[in-house]
């Protein structure tokens, strides 16, 4: 079926104020030998089959909320979502409205907008954030171009830590490779133990970016205050890939002096659904408003005196400055920015706290509990959010293949992104897991010892 | 006016906050408690307190302060506003899409892997491409891909001096951003007179160094190319790859599939084409298509088949990697459940007739609206247009500009044209009504657009005014930008 609300009767009498016979006849442009192709494609459903066909494809999928016990993570959680976050996100004057162009009638997108702003800023405790970007690793990328541009192409050395996640260190390759920058401090040389002030010896007067992750990729929690001094010593920005619910029981990346904080939303309200859409947040000092990407909205009054929203600085954009805009971002994630705004307004200053501290005592008490196995171990003595490292005396996907064949989703084998780690399980645990789920993770993983 | 204390319509989320009230709560730990590290915990966290009824509340005000498409006509040209099937909001959400890790192993996400793969098929079969990513996250974003993708196939030709790419003057702002993200010299090339490309100036531009060139065909005036195999074929004899901008391909489906006529490389508008919601500004969606020649450039990863199926077993779908390929160009595998879900959703839905007929009736509904309106308001390309056209929002003798007329439509219940774009167009208003809007509605709107050019010459004030019937007057957008008042929250210490 089509969602076509025409009539062949009022489909003939369009035809003829046009001027034309046939809809066929609107198509003279498109050169002949390649008009109207066949395409070779199914017939279409009705909506009673497709949603058949869609329950079907879903459900031959196996979900971590019935199927699987779920202990990944290693860049996306599963997190609670409170019910109110979708009955807001289904409402259609939402997600059916555009890009807020027209702010008359768009100061529902745009409020909310501002409000999001308004709230990583707090939880990052940085002074301003943009709308968003598509992910934390596109919003990584982004501030490296943030970087290049505050200097104007004269500094081109970026050091990154080798525990920031492997996907985002991908991403930031991709989107530099042609600007001729030098990426140092994540070769495969790096080392993997050693504290993150090491990088210091990296950052000289060529360097424009420092970017370090916050829990870091095997979920330690570092105070980077003294990099971040080093650096700044030097001249150089310092970017601080943040999960946003460690910042809820962390000292935030303002506070520690960081320039830039971004990271990815899916925490905050945002359904892991496969690895996307989530967004990406992208928080900075108001000194680099100018250079930031992305879409900003600021308060304002209107006509009639009353306090309204705008997108503003947009003559950093690609619709007005065209190859001399700041990014070529347009559609972001704004939807996903109300989720994430709607998700920290209802759970609040108390929720988020107890979701963060809920988190870090589960995953202590996981990581206290496989420590007792005899053979396993955690690899690192740092202190960690709700994520870390198990060492174990076999090669971890053995033991996750171990755990599948008794419904547990096991942790994220290091050993495919760090060739040295490939009896090392990163093992995430939030509050979706009960002490039943960790306890039968800890008796599976004796046996496997046994074995 | 902007100095006195603005009245407050909606407070804002901190506005509401009052201490002690919360929300949603949590359980305690069902484990002992561990010791938080004192020396790295945060000393506050300055976030809102409020009951779950206040959120909810508050909420529902700001949605009613949107126009939508589920509330009424969105003629947005470039952005193809159609209605948003209510069913694939609910495929989407089904829990087996929803609460599946990225990072799962590909065994137990046989259905997702199967749904991208087809998803891939059926774009190509749209398209006339041969191979297709999921991966780019939007329009732009997939500009981005597609332009890394032309580099790494000249400089895997040793073709290291091509740096300019050419780009109609009637362009989306995002290709020259996504070409300047190279580096790129962009050389503009102006349109003619029947809004095609000028073949003349394209000819001039023509040499060695020619990267390649971004084109919208149908472009931002809606016309499709006259001459557009002359134009593919000036690009590819001076070495030139040929990109389509995929953001008007509501015109083509079913109609003429951009592989066949030549192009090298397009990204889809997954957000645009095939109904997935605009959501305020995204998430959008944007698969990027290439020919043969290209296949092995493509992000990493793909979808593919790793073991064949037969009547028995379905085949193993997993993720392959292209031999040559730039990279990734966002962490895990692009926007499966709000983009893809959906996506698949309605292309299942259309199939091949259904498709057709999209852009079809997109195009019927174009024609007529601008039959309807020509003898008011001047068509400076004034032909057979594809699924959106362009007016001169302008009178002789009159001080009502574009501005105006797009204000006062709001006062007519209308969302307002894009205005001011093209930039080749004086005063453009550049409307694209969709093939989900009925003739009552095309009327109404066509009506309202003749009686506003009625009331520019007896009563211009109520378009200066406009709009005085919605519930915000216009902004002073001069104050947002020196004010720059980005939160309403801010350190202590700022």
């Amino acid at each position: 079926m089509t969602y076509i609300p025409i009539s062949p009767k009022e489909r003939d009498a369009m035809l003829a104020t046009i001027g034309v016979k046939t809809l066929d006849d609107l198509f003279k442009d498109v050169p002949a030998k390649h008009r109207f192709p066949k395409l070779d494609m199914p017939p279409a459903l009705t909506e009673m089959e497709a949603a058949m066909e869609l329950e079907d494809i879903a459900a031959s999928n196996e979900n971590v909320r019935g199927d699987l016990i779920s202990f990944l993570g290693a860049g996306a959680y599963n997190h609670y979502i409170p019910s109110v976050v979708d009955h807001i996100l289904r409402r259609g004057e939402f997600y059916t409205a555009y890009t807020p162009y027209q702010p008359e009638i768009s100061q529902g997108t745009l409020q909310g907008i501002f409000e999001y702003q308004s709230l990583m800023a707090a939880l990052t405790g940085m002074e301003v954030s943009n709308a968003s970007h598509y992910d934390g690793a596109t919003a990584a990328a982004e501030a490296v171009n943030m970087a290049y541009a505050q200097f104007r192409g004269k500094r081109k050395k970026v050091v990154i830590s080798p525990t920031v996640h492997p996907q985002y260190r991908a991403v930031i390759r991709t989107y530099t490779q042609g600007m001729e920058l030098e990426l140092a401090g994540d070769d495969g040389n790096a080392d993997l133990d050693s504290s993150p002030q090491e990088l210091k010896s990296l950052i000289d007067e060529n360097t424009m970016l420092v970017i370090v992750q916050y829990p870091d990729f095997f979920g330690r929690v570092y105070d980077y205050t003294k990099l971040i001094e080093a650096a700044h010593s030097q001249g150089a920005l310092v970017c601080i890939v943040a999960n946003p619910i460690a910042l809820a029981l962390f000292k935030t990346p303002g506070a520690m002096g960081a320039d830039i904080c971004v990271g990815d939303g899916q925490p905050l309200g945002i359904p892991m659904w496969y690895g996307g859409p989530s967004l990406g947040f992208f928080t900075t000092k108001k000194s680099y408003v100018h250079k930031m990407a992305g879409r900003l909205v600021g308060e304002t009054v209107d006509s009639r005196g009353q306090r309204a929203y705008v997108l503003t600085l947009t003559a950093r954009e690609q619709h007005i400055k065209r190859e001399r805009a700041t990014s070529n971002i347009c559609s972001n994630e704004s939807l996903l920015a109300l989720a994430a705004a709607v998700y920290l307004s209802v759970v609040g200053k108390t929720g988020l706290r107890q979701v963060a501290e809920l988190c870090y005592h589960k995953a202590h008490y996981a990581a206290e509990q496989l420590s007792k196995i005899k053979g396993m171990g955690l690899c690192f003595t740092e202190p960690f959010f709700h994520e870390f490292a198990l060492c174990v005396n076999q090669p971890a996907e053995e033991v996750n293949a171990h755990l599948l064949e008794h419904g547990i989703l096991g942790g994220y084998a290091l050993g495919q992104d760090y060739p040295a780690l490939k009896n090392h399980l990163l093992i995430a645990v939030t509050e979706m897991n009960t002490k039943e789920e960790i306890d039968t993770l800890v008796d599976i993983l004796s046996e496997v010892n046994h074995d | 006016m902007t100095d006195a204390t603005p009245k407050i319509v909606e407070p804002t989320i901190f506005d509401l906050s009052s201490p002690g009230r919360t929300g949603v709560t949590f359980p305690n730990p069902d484990v002992p408690r561990s010791e938080l590290p004192a020396s790295l915990l945060r000393a506050d966290l300055p976030l809102p307190e409020l009951a779950e009824v206040d959120v909810v509340r508050h909420y529902m005000h700001l949605s009613k302060f949107n126009y939508s498409v589920d509330g009424g006509y969105y003629p947005l040209g470039s952005c193809t506003m159609k209605y948003n099937p209510k069913i694939n909001e609910d495929t989407c959400r089904l829990p087996g899409f929803l609460y599946t890790h990225p990072l799962q192993p590909i065994e137990t996400v046989q259905g997702n892997l199967a749904l991208m793969y087809q998803l891939q098929e059926w774009l190509k079969e749209i398209s006339g491409f041969s191979a297709v990513t999921l991966q780019p996250a939007a329009g732009a974003h997939g500009e981005f891909t597609g332009a890394l993708i032309m580099r790494a196939y000249h400089k895997s030709r040793g073709d290291a001096k091509r740096m300019k790419m050419l780009i109609p003057d009637s362009a989306h702002g995002t290709n020259p951003a996504s070409a300047g993200m190279l580096g790129l010299k962009i050389v503009q090339i102006p349109s003619d007179a029947r809004g095609n490309v000028d073949l003349k100036a394209l000819k001039e531009q023509c040499d060695d160094t020619v990267f390649g060139m971004m084109l919208t065909n149908p472009n931002t005036v809606g016309m499709f190319d006259e001459h557009i195999e002359d134009v593919i074929k000036i690009i590819h004899d001076c070495g030139g790859l040929m990109y389509a901008d995929g953001a008007n391909l509501n015109a083509l489906l079913g109609i003429v599939r951009p592989g066949d006529i030549g192009f090298d490389l397009m990204h889809f508008n997954l957000h645009k084409t095939f109904a997935v919601p605009h959501g305020g500004g995204g998430p959008g969606s944007g698969p990027v298509g290439v020919a043969a020649h290209l296949a092995d450039f493509l992000p990493e990863p793909l979808v593919g088949i790793l073991e064949e199926g037969d009547d028995e077993t379905p085949p193993l779908f997993g993720f392959v990697k292209p031999a040559k390929s730039i990279g990734r160009m966002k962490a895990f595998h692009g926007h499966f459940g709000g983009g893809m879900v959906r996506a698949y959703t309605y292309i299942t839905m259309h199939g091949p007739e259904g498709l057709k007929d999209v852009s079809q009736y997109a195009v019927l509904n174009a024609n007529y609206l601008q039959a309807r309106l020509r003898s008011t308001y001047h068509v400076p390309f004034d032909r057979i247009c594809m699924h959106e056209f362009v007016v001169e929002g302008q009178f002789a003798g009159s001080d009502v500009r574009a501005l105006d007329i797009a204000k006062r439509l709001m006062d007519y219940n209308f969302h307002p044209p894009t205005n001011y774009f093209p930039l080749i167009v004086h005063e453009a208003l550049m409307i694209e009504p969709t093939e989900t809007e009925n003739k009552d509605t095309l009327d109404a709107f066509a009506d309202a657009l003749i009686k506003i050019a009625e009331e520019a010459k007896t009563k211009p004030e109520l378009l200066h005014n406009a709009p005085s019937t919605t519930l915000f007057g216009r902004m002073d957008e001069v104050k947002a930008a020196r004010d720059l008042v980005l939160c309403c929250w801010l350190p202590e210490d700022y």
